[in-house]
């Protein structure tokens, strides 16, 4: 509960600091206080956990877990902002506060225990994303995302609200143990539960981006700012999943005959879908965007195999694609400052101009293809054995296919980067890379190596 | 507040689910096939507020409370999230003139 509280003043704090032009302040004092706010959550492991609020939130370790998660990838990103953000707008201060306030609505929606926090939470995070993603107000590009995004976002509250209200309409309450005890006791299941399980799974398939429900993901993620594009596609994304999983893990487990067959179609669609596309584009950030979708449908696994396994499953898998994500994206900072381009061509000659950069950005491409030894593939092991444990082979089959597919546009940039020469004016623009961007790499290049290697430590923490 | 419940439940409650269900069909249509932004918007309004209006129902129905207190929160959280909309209209507007969603084709493959 600290963690939701400090979060939420911190960003009213950010504002002002912003008000009284004190600019260099911003980022040690967001910084301080995401340490506060994970501090607090880490103090709260060891407690009981109850449904605080009557009910409305809850902090178990699931929650904890991907909270701890979710402010550890805010405050690595915020480490890559410091000179990208005062690049493309005067009003610095307006960034940081947006994506904490974003951020205390994940944290809202990994530890909600009723409705009302789930449907705040997720509008919490999506209004303040509205706004970051249209914040280059002058660029074409970054308009058209912002206003995709907003009514696509509306759109699938809309749904997400029906749901909410039809299973309300059946159960009386809003709260998950109501729910569940509803679906345990009840001798008839009302048509309209499933009604709401129907809209509540195409609602929360939007704001998670998985396919047929996708088609506003590309655009905006190659729309916003890079920056803001590696927060959505990380925490906001990830977030997104937990809800889903918490959803489906307390209430809808004994109704699993019914949407299971709808989830594998989604499944199945997502992976074609995600992987074909990115394999097509021309565009680094674009394939990015792509490749999320896709990985949106392997973490999916763990929701239609639901199990004891399914929430570490998905922690492992998420804290590998999040790491990979944020290399990845501040690799494409550097290079677009480099180059100006966001294209696949313009990571040519990378090896040979900057051999750590590229060596790091290689970690995170093998990382999310799924290369043994890395975060990455322990995630997707995870997720397969998953499926195995349920006996769907032919699942299997197409995730190992489309596995494979993923390894081709991946390793694309690699052979880039170190078969291919450079363009002239690329190696005379080359820019000296800030500390920040350094730590920030090296640590998350490091973490993926280190959980490739050692997988225990974070396996164990959820079972 | 007793007498109004009676009222609403002088309807029967299939009744408000068909009609709330039509209203918001009629919403995601509109969201769908008409082309001008503003409109996008007040159909997206026509589906919350048939949310809201079958929450209500519901609540009366069985004597919670709680679903109308959802609906607060439902009109809260739409009105701020129209303020954003209607911001990103604006910016929208002054950089292409154009309030229909085809004008917004840059981003392509």
């Amino acid at each position: 509960m600290g963690a939701i509280i400090t979060l939420s003043v911190l960003g009213i704090l950010v504002l002002y600091l912003g008000l009284f032009k004190a600019k260099n302040a911003l980022l040690p004092v967001t910084l301080l206080g995401l340490a506060v706010a994970l501090g607090f959550t880490l103090a709260d492991w060891n407690k009981e956990a109850e449904p605080q609020f009557s009910g409305m939130v809850i902090f178990d370790h699931l929650a904890l877990s991907f909270t701890v998660l979710s402010i550890v990838v805010t405050g690595l990103i915020l480490l890559l902002s410091k000179e990208y953000f005062t690049s493309i707008s005067k009003n610095v201060a307006e960034y940081y506060c947006l994506i904490l306030f974003s951020l205390t609505g994940a944290v809202l929606v990994n530890s909600y225990h009723n409705f009302v926090m789930l449907f705040v939470g997720i509008e919490i995070m999506s209004v303040a994303l509205y706004i970051l993603v249209g914040i280059r107000r002058t660029d074409f590009a970054s308009n058209e995302a912002a206003l995709k995004y907003f009514l696509m976002g509306a759109f699938s509250t809309g749904f997400l609200l029906f749901g909410i209200t039809l299973l309300y309409g059946a159960t009386g309450t809003f709260d998950l143990e109501g729910l569940r005890a509803y679906v345990m006791t009840a001798t008839e299941i009302s048509p309209l539960f499933y009604g709401g399980i129907l809209l509540l799974l195409c609602g929360l398939c939007f704001k998670v981006g998985v396919a047929p429900f996708h088609f506003w993901t590309p655009d905006v993620y190659d729309g916003a700012p890079i920056l803001i594009t590696s927060f959505m596609s990380t925490v906001v994304k990830v977030a997104s999943f937990v809800g889903f999983l918490r959803l489906f893990g307390t209430v809808m487990v004994p109704l699993s005959d019914f949407w299971t067959p709808v989830l594998l179609t989604i499944i199945i669609i997502t992976l074609f879908v995600g992987n074909i596309s990115a394999l097509m584009q021309s565009s680094f950030k674009r394939m990015m965007a792509y490749s999320s979708i896709s990985h949106a449908g392997y973490m999916l696994f763990a929701i239609v195999a639901l199990g004891i396994e399914s929430a570490s499953s998905i922690l492992v898998y998420a804290t590998a694609y999040s790491l990979a994500s944020v290399i990845a994206f501040g690799a494409l900072i550097l290079v677009k400052r480099e180059t100006g381009s966001e294209q696949f061509e313009a990571f040519n000659g990378l090896g040979k101009r900057k051999p750590l950069l590229a060596a790091a950005l290689t970690v995170a491409m093998l990382s999310l293809a799924g290369i043994p030894l890395t975060a990455g593939f322990v995630g997707k092991f995870m997720m397969f054995s998953n499926v195995m444990g349920t006996y769907n082979v032919m699942l299997l089959v197409l995730a190992a296919v489309n596995a494979a597919i993923g390894i081709y546009y991946y390793l694309h940039v690699v052979v880039n980067m170190y078969f291919r020469e450079s363009t002239a004016d690329a190696e005379q623009t080359a820019l000296p890379i800030s500390v920040n961007y350094i730590v920030v790499l090296g640590i998350a290049a490091l973490l993926t190596l280190a959980i490739g290697v050692y997988p225990d430590c974070l396996i164990g923490i959820l079972l | 507040m007793g007498n109004i419940v009676e009222q609403i439940q002088g309807v029967p409650l299939n009744h408000y689910i068909i009609f709330c269900s039509i209203i918001f069909a009629i919403g995601v249509t509109g969201v769908l096939i008409r082309r001008n932004v503003i409109i996008i918007m007040m159909s997206i309004e026509l589906m919350l507020n048939s949310v809201n209006l079958l929450l209500a129902a519901f609540s009366a129905y069985r004597g919670d409370p709680s679903g109308q207190v959802f609906v607060f929160f439902v009109m809260a959280l739409a009105a701020a999230e129209v303020a954003v909309g209607l911001a990103i209209i604006i910016m929208v507007y002054r950089n292409t003139k154009s309030l229909d969603i085809e004008s917004l084709s840059k981003l392509r493959w």
